[in-house]
């Protein structure tokens, strides 16, 4: 029996569905389930990605007159980068095991639904949009409300980016699994889950070319790296289907409990212009010369 | 009292250079606050974990126990939680490693209280603290104060000078209590070698889509090896291409970097990538293209072939480093 135990503000709910777990490989004595093994197992197994809508990465950061944040117009939003192996990840695990969901999360204005529904084109079943307009959320907050909604839903596993590429803030998945009570492990580059759907174990990558290999009890929550996976592009079906899939609406305020932010956002400044400095063309051995006697004499690096 | 509690590491029983960075940020924190620094290290057999007195701090807990033999989040931060919430630190830093940077929110959160990330400034404004961290990977910054205490955070390694203040710091052993962890390193897999991080470097070499395949990415370490302490990096169009791992990545969707050189060859300058080594002390571009948008960052550009320059310049500061 897969026992499920959320600890938030000491709550303890065990979960059920877990029960019902049938492993149904062809192996008994295999230890990891391969993509080949497709469908032949059955779980109720219900995957959660938490997903962020964020700026493409090719934007242009213009602030605004009084420096609280950044211009909106012509920014093109898009999946956070590292939330798109998340997606990618679920619904792989999803394809090994018949029965599973995948549902994504989401804290963010009315906008973000679009980015909701490219991860239902890719596959996903349903979206919980946790609206945040009128609420102040910094990574405590909104990593409370993520919670609540994990709380509520029991996910066996939950994905997420290792990071969001606009606040780089690298934290929401450490604190939701703090608030979750679930172990957490990120940032993952591999991932497999163990027959009995009990354990998973990842590589995290740590200074220089090494990894830690981790062993992980579920439920818990992971934070995507690139390469992970290649997020697979959505199908023109995939899109149709995409439209008709629910996307439930929740509010930040109700989730909160009347708790808010515990670091409070100053003024935005743009990093100082670097200006070009020299130009030199020639040859190799001239301009390479060039170089070195700058960066020992001017630089001083050496 | 507003003390300060910093999280320093090690790597093969040496303390980190980013600790020795931090823990002298830390006392010069203190010196406002009107407190003391006070570090805590997990692992057996460090060296010189008292050498962070040197630096500022006046206690150093050293916590020794088989259980955190490998790196456990849950399990170092509950250790972290409980020196808390005995010793009352109103601040507690770490740095932006690949442990700090995990490590330092999971306290935060256990705390229940704020944290910020990866930060360039640290202050203390009317006995608080307040830091300014980039967003965006580094195209723009924010300033930061916080609602509670104690304030947690993590600065980014290479921002802050290390300054000798001639302490001496009490070392004491613990154990600690990890409780139970779940997520429990099996085993480490180096999977390169010797290479130095390019997050930690005090000079990255990096490649771009110009190197044309992995073995071109061999001029490119040859002139990393050349110099102490140096790393390669990549751009994501090298990475996406194949040519090599993600672990060197340097930009937006990799890693940010902060040398005292970064020398980009082959490398046109996309935003992202740029975003990812602005800060860089010294910045040396050389391509083909003279158009190319990295010339408009570098402090030193050379135009022509890569493959010709690298391995004549690396032949000659190899020669300069033995002077």
């Amino acid at each position: 029996m897969l026992k499920n135990v959320f600890s938030l503000f000491g709550l303890q709910v065990y979960k059920s569905a877990g029960q019902q777990v049938v492993d149904k490989c062809r192996h008994a004595d295999m230890k990891t389930c391969r993509p080949e093994d497709k469908k032949e197992r059955e779980h109720n197994m219900k995957i959660g990605v938490l997903l962020k809508q964020v700026p493409d990465t090719e934007t242009k950061i213009k602030l605004k007159g009084d420096n609280s944040g950044i211009e909106e117009g012509d920014i093109k939003w898009v999946i956070n980068p590292y939330d798109e192996y998340a997606v990618e990840e679920a619904l792989k695990l999803k394809e090994k095991v018949a029965g599973a969901e995948v549902v994504i999360v989401t804290a963010g204005p009315p906008r973000a639904v679009d980015s909701m529904r490219q991860a239902l084109a890719m596959g996903a079943d349903r979206g919980i949009r946790i609206e945040t307009e009128g609420s102040h959320l910094d990574v405590y907050s909104t990593a409370l409300v993520l919670s609540k909604v994990i709380e509520e839903e029991k996910f066996d596993i939950v994905f997420a980016g290792k990071q969001a590429v606009d606040d780089d803030c690298a934290a929401t998945v450490q604190y939701v699994s703090e608030l979750s009570g679930m172990p957490h492990v990120s940032p993952i580059e591999t991932f497999e889950i163990s027959a009995d759907f009990k354990k998973a174990t990842v590589n995290r990558p740590v200074a220089g070319g090494t990894k830690e290999v981790t062993e992980v009890t579920l439920p818990c929550i992971l934070g995507c790296e690139k390469g992970l996976n290649n997020p697979r592009y959505a199908s023109l079906p995939g899109i149709m289907k995409a439209k008709s899939k629910p996307i439930a609406d929740k509010k930040a305020v109700d989730l909160a409990g009347g708790e808010g932010a515990k670091v409070k956002m100053g003024a935005w400044s743009l990093p100082p212009e670097r200006a070009a400095g020299k130009k030199v063309e020639g040859e190799p051995e001239d301009v390479a010369e060039q170089l070195v006697k700058y960066l020992r004499e001017e630089a001083k690096v050496f | 009292m507003s003390n300060i509690l910093i999280i320093a590491e090690h790597a093969g029983g040496n303390v980190k250079k980013y600790s020795f960075e931090l823990v002298s940020k830390a006392a010069e924190l203190a010196g406002k606050t009107g407190g003391e620094v006070h570090a805590i290290i997990f692992g057996e057999g460090i060296k010189n974990a008292a050498d962070l007195g040197k630096y500022g701090a006046k206690k150093v807990t050293v916590v020794e126990n088989p259980a955190l033999k490998f790196y456990s989040a849950g399990g170092y931060a509950k250790v972290i939680a409980d020196l808390v919430n005995t010793t009352k630190p109103t601040i507690i830093l770490g740095s932006a490693s690949p442990v700090g940077k995990d490590l330092l929110p999971k306290v935060a959160a256990k705390l229940k209280v704020g944290f910020t990330q990866d930060c360039v400034e640290l202050d203390i404004v009317d006995g608080k603290l307040k830091v300014k961290r980039p967003v965006f990977a580094g195209k723009a910054l924010i300033d930061f104060t916080y609602e509670g205490s104690p304030h947690v955070a993590t600065a980014r390694p290479n921002s802050f000078p290390i300054k000798e203040t001639g302490g001496t710091a009490q070392v004491e052993k613990i154990a600690g209590d990890p409780g139970t962890i779940k997520a429990i390193v099996k085993e480490l897999k180096e999977v390169e070698k010797g290479e130095t991080d390019v997050a930690e470097a005090d000079i990255v070499v990096s490649g771009g889509r110009a190197m044309g395949n992995a073995e071109g990415f061999k001029v490119i370490y040859d002139l990393a090896h050349s110099i102490p302490g140096a790393a390669v990096g990549a751009s994501r169009a090298a990475v996406d291409a194949g040519y090599i791992s993600h672990d060197h990545q340097v930009g937006q969707t990799g890693k940010v970097v902060n040398p005292k050189l970064y020398i980009a060859a082959g490398i046109s300058g996309a935003i992202q990538h740029l975003a990812g080594m602005r800060t860089s002390k010294v910045i040396v571009a050389i391509n083909k293209d003279p158009e190319a948008p990295i010339f408009t960052k570098a402090d030193f550009g050379i135009v022509g072939d890569l493959f010709k320059i690298v391995p004549i310049l690396t032949e000659k500061l190899k020669k300069a480093l033995k002077e």
